[in-house]
């Protein structure tokens, strides 16, 4: 054992390798993108890393390699678990011979993210067993277990921290390499018996699924995962006599980085209740939590998401007929939507326990601060492709749907050319839906290249099969941007550090049957917005690819400058653009030579010629 | 009780490698740490901060409102911004350059930094200036900024180590041709 000071994402990836890890797939997505890159950097040749091209495959290809006995760990964001949810629910029947661990990421608040999902409430839905990590050290050890469980159980199980865990940094012991496992896969060994789903296995494994998480509710419930802290004395002496306003026996129930927050909070308030941390959420540790019940009169639930723990113990109570009130987000005491805070979870104690909070200094009102909304980088070439779509469609009527990526952030001012967003790849079939209801509108999807690989595709297919009328945007910068830069199947690279043959969009797009497809640098403007207006003219399905790699990939160019003499302080290269490069200074606009990277479209806008630096035009 | 520690400014301008740095150097010392800081969307041009506890005795990689001993902050409004933070007495380091938010040339307005400092002047009694832009000009790197900020905070005594310390952490993690550079951003000012 020694020290290291480790990212959450990354100790989870570390404490998979120490559980002998054989295989990692995943697809890229806040909070969790850190796991695989961590595992893919401490590879020392022994594990198969691969970024999958979503996360339905990603959990496929683990699956296989765990039939075949091998230690598999498949990474994810929350909404990712949906694109996967239909292998894993069928999975959750079949089973595994090698431990397999199913890593999803939550994000409350949220974050980075479309939804407030809870995967916890997944695991109860898909029946699978769920590990819910509180800290770092927890993390790294809690993954070890996880295996364990997945092997000796036969199931794949969920691995669920969120994103304070995932992105919150400590130092923690770790193993040395002689202390860690190596599991050597026996390798797939035949039997349609079991491998193979049909009616008659799934009503048996329905059954034994049932048997198992009833024993599994037992065994977790001693497994130190889900402990009482009880402060003041043991539980069983129930000496619980804390005096609040309200109650006299008072108790807390918290989970994840909650359950820090509550530390916190009880250190700060200097209160000492008996404090249940849920560690296992499903399948719900009940004798564990009738101990706790019974030392409390009351309990408050401190969750974030989904009223889990809360649910459960209401249940717990009614089951074993004990009367407990038990409050939390169902009963109006923590916020049902968003993410905890210490002082939120702060206030919610010190109310719930009749407590005053510390007082906080008095400080004057502070002057209007500026906003920082996230705004596309300085030279970004998405910024040119909407411009150039915005400036062809100028005065027709037209439809822009966007998808996931660093391009959602197209929406912002002064572009504004995102009116629809759902999820990945959905943009395509919802151009197609809009195009059927206003023939007259123009419709265009925007979707980047890796969206494009890992779920447009299919949505293309179906938009030529059945005659739609739209214009496919294919924004492409030859990298996963949004999440920090991850290689696909249209960059030539792989995470096993392989260069491979690049899939070209462009043919994929012609071997659909899409007749009109163009590509096109987005940041020659001119050329840009008359291949624009070329193409939408067409009907059927069309496409356009704006090709041009993400600004933060390249070296800048040498930044643009404005001649003062010829500016006329119009700002239309503010109004139209909004690139960060372009600021205003003593009332002028003027370069960021920090930021500009050159990229030139500034200079195609100004009316008066007035920007120089075009890297283009030399 | 752990010192808690805010590093708060925008996106780009090395909060997160300030914050790594200070962790390096504590565990170098056998002080446990934990930090925390804003990591995505949020960073393209956003407000940026890092959470960091040094010492025994944290739960939570997150501290609550009222509890930093320092904020060192990369610009101005970002300091107001994370104001709430400090405890009474606390104290602030603000490099005095301000950075214009995208939004403010949409929209015409001139945000200079300057009611920022004032309104911290009013606030805050243990207050120390750092004109990062002049400092980065003598030393000539605007990449000095992160080491300039770090130098003067170590200087004033909140942090558990001193410059030697961190020094020593800053050879063993940056490139040979900048080792130079960034000592001397250290020692600004002394
Ligand atoms: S050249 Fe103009 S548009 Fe391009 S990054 Fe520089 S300021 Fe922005
Ligand atoms: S990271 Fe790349 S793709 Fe994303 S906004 Fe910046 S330049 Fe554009």
């Amino acid at each position: 054992m020694y020290k290291e000071f480790l990212m959450g994402n990354a100790a989870i990836a570390r404490g998979a390798i120490a559980a002998g890890l054989n295989v990692v797939s995943g697809y890229p997505g806040t909070p969790s993108t850190e796991v695989l890159e961590t595992a893919a950097k401490c590879n020392k040749g022994g594990l198969y890393v691969e970024w999958s091209v979503n996360e339905k495959a990603a959990l496929e290809l683990a699956a296989g390699a765990a039939y075949s006995g091998a230690r598999t760990m498949v990474t994810m964001k929350q909404v990712g678990l949906n694109v996967a949810s239909d292998p894993l629910m069928s999975l959750a029947y079949i089973g595994v011979k090698g431990g397999m661990v199913v890593l999803v990421a939550d994000d409350p608040g949220p974050i980075s993210s479309q939804t407030e999902q809870d995967t916890r409430t997944f695991a109860a839905y898909s029946k699978l067993p769920c590990f819910d990590p509180s800290t770092v050290q927890e993390a790294y050890d809690m993954i070890q277990q996880a295996f364990e469980l997945s092997e000796k159980y036969h199931t794949p199980v969920l691995f669920r921290p969120t994103t304070r865990v995932c992105h919150g940094y400590a130092s923690i012991e770790v193993k040395d390499e002689n202390e860690c496992k190596k599991n050597e896969p026996e390798g797939f060994v035949r039997d349609p018996s079991k491998w193979v789903i049909f009616p008659r296995l799934s009503f048996r494994a329905h059954a034994e699924i049932e048997k198992r998480n009833r024993a599994l509710s037992e065994l977790l419930s001693d497994s130190g995962l889900n402990p009482v802290e009880t402060g003041s004395g043991k539980l069983h002496d129930c000496t619980n006599l804390f005096v609040p306003g309200s109650c006299n026996r008072a108790g807390i129930a918290a989970h994840g980085i909650s359950y820090t927050y509550v530390k916190e909070a009880l250190a700060a308030l200097g209160c000492d209740v008996p404090l249940f941390k849920v560690g296992t959420p499903f399948p719900f540790p009940e004798k564990a939590a009738v101990e706790f019940l019974h030392c409390c009169d009351e309990v408050l639930c401190i969750e974030e998401l989904d009223p889990v723990i809360e649910r459960g113990l209401t249940y717990v109570c009614g089951k074993f007929a004990i009367e407990t009130t038990i409050r939390g987000k169902l009963t109006g005491n923590i916020p049902e939507s968003g993410e905890n805070t210490i002082a939120s979870v702060t206030k919610a104690i010190a109310e719930y326990l009749g407590v005053e909070v510390p007082e906080k200094a008095v400080r004057e009102e502070p002057p209007a601060l500026p906003v920082r909304p996230p705004v596309l980088c300085a030279g970004c070439p998405h910024r040119a492709s909407f411009y150039a779509v915005k400036t062809a469609m100028k005065g027709k009527k037209s439809v822009f749907c966007g998808d996931i990526g660093c391009y959602t952030l197209g929406n912002a001012m002064p572009l504004d050319m995102v009116d629809t967003c759902l999820c990945m790849g959905a943009g395509v079939n919802i151009t197609q839906g809009i195009g059927k209801i206003e023939p007259d509108t123009a419709c265009f999807a925007f979707v980047g290249d890796s969206t494009f690989f890992a779920s447009a595709i299919t949505g293309v297919v179906n938009a030529v099969y059945n005659q739609a009328d739209m214009t496919l945007v294919v924004l492409d910068n030859s990298t996963t941007a949004m999440t920090g830069h991850q290689p696909h199947p249209g960059t030539g690279r792989t995470m096993m550090g392989q260069v491979v043959d690049k899939i070209s969009i462009e043919n994929v797009l012609r071997g659909i049957g899409v007749k009109t497809v163009e590509t096109v640098n987005p940041l020659d403007l001119k050329a840009a917005v008359e291949c624009v207006k070329r193409v939408a003219a067409e009907k059927g399905v069309k496409a356009i690819i704006f090709k041009s790699p993400c600004a933060v990939l390249i070296k800048s160019g040498k930044p643009a400058f404005i001649d003062p003499a010829k500016c006329k302080d119009c700002k239309r290269c503010i109004k139209e653009l909004g690139c960060p490069g372009i600021v205003i200074r003593d009332g002028r606009p003027a370069i960021e030579n920090a930021l500009c990277t050159g990229c030139g479209l500034c200079s195609q806008v100004c009316p008066f010629d007035a920007i120089g630096g075009d890297k283009n035009a030399d | 009780m752990p010192t808690n520690i805010l590093i708060c400014g925008v996106g780009g301008q090395g909060i997160v490698l300030t914050s790594k740095l200070i962790a390096a150097t504590a565990m170098a010392h056998n002080i446990p740490v934990k930090s925390a800081e804003t990591i995505g969307m949020a960073q393209k041009g956003g407000s940026v901060f890092s959470f960091l506890r040094v010492g025994e005795g944290a739960f939570c990689p997150m501290f609550a409102e009222g509890t930093a001993d320092i904020i060192i902050a990369f610009e101005p409004a970002e300091a107001v911004r994370m104001l709430p933070f400090l405890k009474d007495g606390g104290q602030i380091i603000v490099n005095t350059h301000p950075i214009m938010p995208v939004t403010a040339a949409l929209s015409g307005s001139a945000y200079t930094g300057a009611e920022m400092l004032e309104y911290l002047g009013r606030q805050v009694n243990d207050l120390i200036l750092v004109d990062g832009e002049k400092a980065c000009a003598e030393i000539g790197s605007p990449r000095a900024l992160n080491m300039i900020m770090l130098g003067a905070a170590v200087r004033s005594g909140v942090l558990p180590f001193d410059i030697a310390a961190i020094e020593e952490t800053m050879k063993a993690t940056v490139k040979p041709q900048f080792i130079e550079m960034n000592s001397k951003a250290l020692h600004y000012g002394e």
